[in-house]
């Protein structure tokens, strides 16, 4: 494959106005698929997770989920988007074996929602609204894997094995207008664009959103026209965009790309794309041709979904605060700096945070645990922050600490055995006897014996000189083997030396 | 008179993955067109009170419970399968098709 030619950036806005389209696929989190009642789970046994329905095997007919329905009423709501008083679905038909079916079943001319818009924050705090076309209803497609050839890929393949335990997941499909006047933000504004249907489907409940699992998955449309030209310019689509970065980073390649052919006095084709992570690169997929021709028509098997008012209006409700309102407004009930406030943020744990200080931890002392500690030993284990302890245990070990039974360097041994599973902190201080000496009369003969060992360090004390009692409280402290409050230590350790 | 065209019947086929012969295509176009022209006819009457309609029986919201059932177990699900690997279905080579 040959390197394309990429114009630079700056030059390539100079001369072009890039305008964006998105499609992005949201996996619903239901217990079943969209129209059968296999578990709506495809890790495991391939093959295992699916009925004669998902096979399409003759005779049996889909059921729409009532659940996936309402998930996909509620995004549409979250989306700004008018609910259609009546939808209905349609058989999208091609030959492919990634549905046994030889047509998916989506919505056409009838989608469940439609005409919204999504704010959207870039880096700097300027908002973006992101017109939205539409939302609509589907069902996910089985897993291939191609065998033979060099690469894995289809080119070359000798064959390929189907796993459909996807196929028929429920899917929402999110569609965007033409998104015209991001300039030069495009690539920032594709990130945060599916950065908050990620934030808005998790505040619903209602996606795993987990983008390295395909839970959330982009398509992005990229155009260019020169400034001042109406028609719009040839777009190609980028496929297999499946991190947030990677969103940012091919929306900038395809209008560096499109812009240099342009610039070359060529010409766009309308294709496939395919972004490559490894290559930072896209390449052609196959043109946009016949094989777009699906041939939609309503769905025989399945009936109107014509959504009641008061179902409506119940889940209009039940919605939760946008996101990007909810992070202006913990942001200042913490009173945490940007910098603080990102740090949580960039490493997904407003909702820990959040939960801690509701229950009772102070909003530093919550975040300083989860940035901190939390997030170091789930690094060093390779897990989630969030899957090694609750947040109520976080708040129990700050309270240990702010009530002076804990220091911060016990509350760490605290926090390793409650991740460990020896129950809660308190738990951990009594079976481990890890809480602070809180008794003076043993602290008081500990340092009475420091300051005797220190006859120099006794005289400056007393010659007013606060800053030698360091020595004193390390001698206690070692002594007490960490188990004492630093700042009593202190305290006592001036008082006797006065004496 | 029908706008269907042997063009657009070959199309079709095409599509459909169905082999056509030359007369097939011939007397399929010309009975695709008696159909067009007599849901022609039906238009005509349809007045703009008269609702589309996609379904003959008039129901509506029918809606299964979020609640798992029996599955098919791997054997059962690759039983009909012209080939297999033991766990997932196996199909010739795509070539150069692609999603």
């Amino acid at each position: 494959m040959a390197k394309a030619k990429l114009m630079d950036f700056d030059k390539a806005l100079e001369l072009f106005e890039p305008v964006l389209g998105f499609e992005v696929h949201v996996e619903l989190n239901t217990r079943t698929k969209m129209f059968s009642t296999a578990p709506n789970y495809f890790g495991g046994e391939p093959n295992t997770n699916i009925t004669p329905v998902d096979l399409g095997l003759p005779g049996s007919l889909p059921v729409v989920n009532g659940q996936a329905v309402r998930y996909s009423i509620s995004l549409g709501l979250a989306l700004g988007c008018s609910i259609a008083p009546s939808s209905r679905f349609a058989r999208k038909n091609y030959f492919y074996p990634d549905l046994a079916k030889n047509y998916q079943i989506s919505q056409y001319d009838e989608p469940i929602a439609f005409e919204g818009s999504v704010d959207v924050e870039l880096a700097d705090g300027r908002t973006f609204t992101v017109p939205i076309e539409r939302a609509h209803m589907e069902e996910d497609a089985g897993k291939l894997t191609h065998v033979g050839g060099a690469t894995g890929r289809i080119q070359g393949a000798e064959y390929s094995l189907v796993d459909y335990n996807r196929a028929g997941v429920p899917l929402v499909e999110i569609v965007t207008k033409p998104i015209f006047g991001a300039g030069a933000d495009a690539p920032e504004l594709a990130k945060a664009y599916v950065a908050t249907i990620r934030d808005i489907v998790v505040a619903l409940g209602i996606s795993d959103a987990r983008m390295e699992r395909g839970n959330l998955r982009c398509d992005a449309n990229v155009s260019l026209r020169p400034y001042g030209q109406e028609k719009l310019g040839t777009r190609t689509e980028t496929k297999n965009v499946n991190s947030l970065r990677s969103v940012e980073r091919a929306v900038r390649y395809e209008i560096q790309r499109q812009a240099q052919i342009l610039a070359d006095g060529g010409t766009i084709i309308q294709e496939t794309r395919h972004w490559h992570e490894d290559t930072g690169a896209t390449s052609a997929g196959r043109p946009k041709s016949d094989a777009d021709d699906y041939r939609y028509f309503p769905e025989p098997d399945l009936l109107p979904v014509v959504p009641s008012a008061e179902l409506i209006e119940e889940l209009r409700a039940a919605l939760p605060e946008p996101p990007a309102a909810r992070r202006r407004r913990l942001k200042q009930e913490w009173g945490f700096t940007d910098l603080e406030f990102q740090d949580v943020q960039n490493a997904g744990l407003l909702v820990e945070v959040s939960e801690t200080v509701a229950a009772g931890a102070s909003p530093q002392a919550a975040r300083k645990w989860w940035s901190g500690e939390i997030s170091r030993l789930a690094n060093a284990r390779g897990a989630e922050a969030a899957s090694l302890v609750s947040p109520s245990d976080v708040a129990a070990l700050v309270s240990l600490i702010d009530s002076g039974a804990l220091n911060d360097r016990l509350a760490r041994q605290v926090l390793e055995g409650v991740i460990d599973g020896e129950g809660s902190p308190q738990k951990v201080v009594d079976a481990r006897g890890l809480a602070v000496v809180s008794d003076d009369g043993a602290l008081i003969a500990a340092i009475d014996e420091a300051l005797a060992a220190q006859p120099d360090v006794l005289a400056k004390i007393k010659d007013g000189k606060v800053q030698a009692a360091g020595a004193v409280i390390g001698a206690v402290m070692k002594a007490m083997k960490g188990q004492a409050d630093a700042a009593r230590v202190r305290e006592l350790v001036i008082e006797r030396a006065a004496e | 008179m029908s706008e269907i065209t042997q063009e657009q019947v070959a199309h079709l086929a095409n599509l459909a993955r169905i082999a056509l012969t030359p007369q097939e295509i011939e007397s399929l176009t010309s009975e695709l067109g008696s159909i067009v022209d007599n849901v022609a006819k039906v238009s005509e009457v349809a007045t703009p009170d008269v609702p589309a309609t996609s379904h003959p029986i008039p129901l509506q919201n029918v809606y299964r419970d979020d609640e798992p059932g029996v599955t098919l177990t791997s054997e059962q699900a690759l039983a009909g399968a012209p080939d297999h690997d033991g766990s997932r279905f196996r199909v010739t080579a795509i070539l150069g098709e692609e999603q």
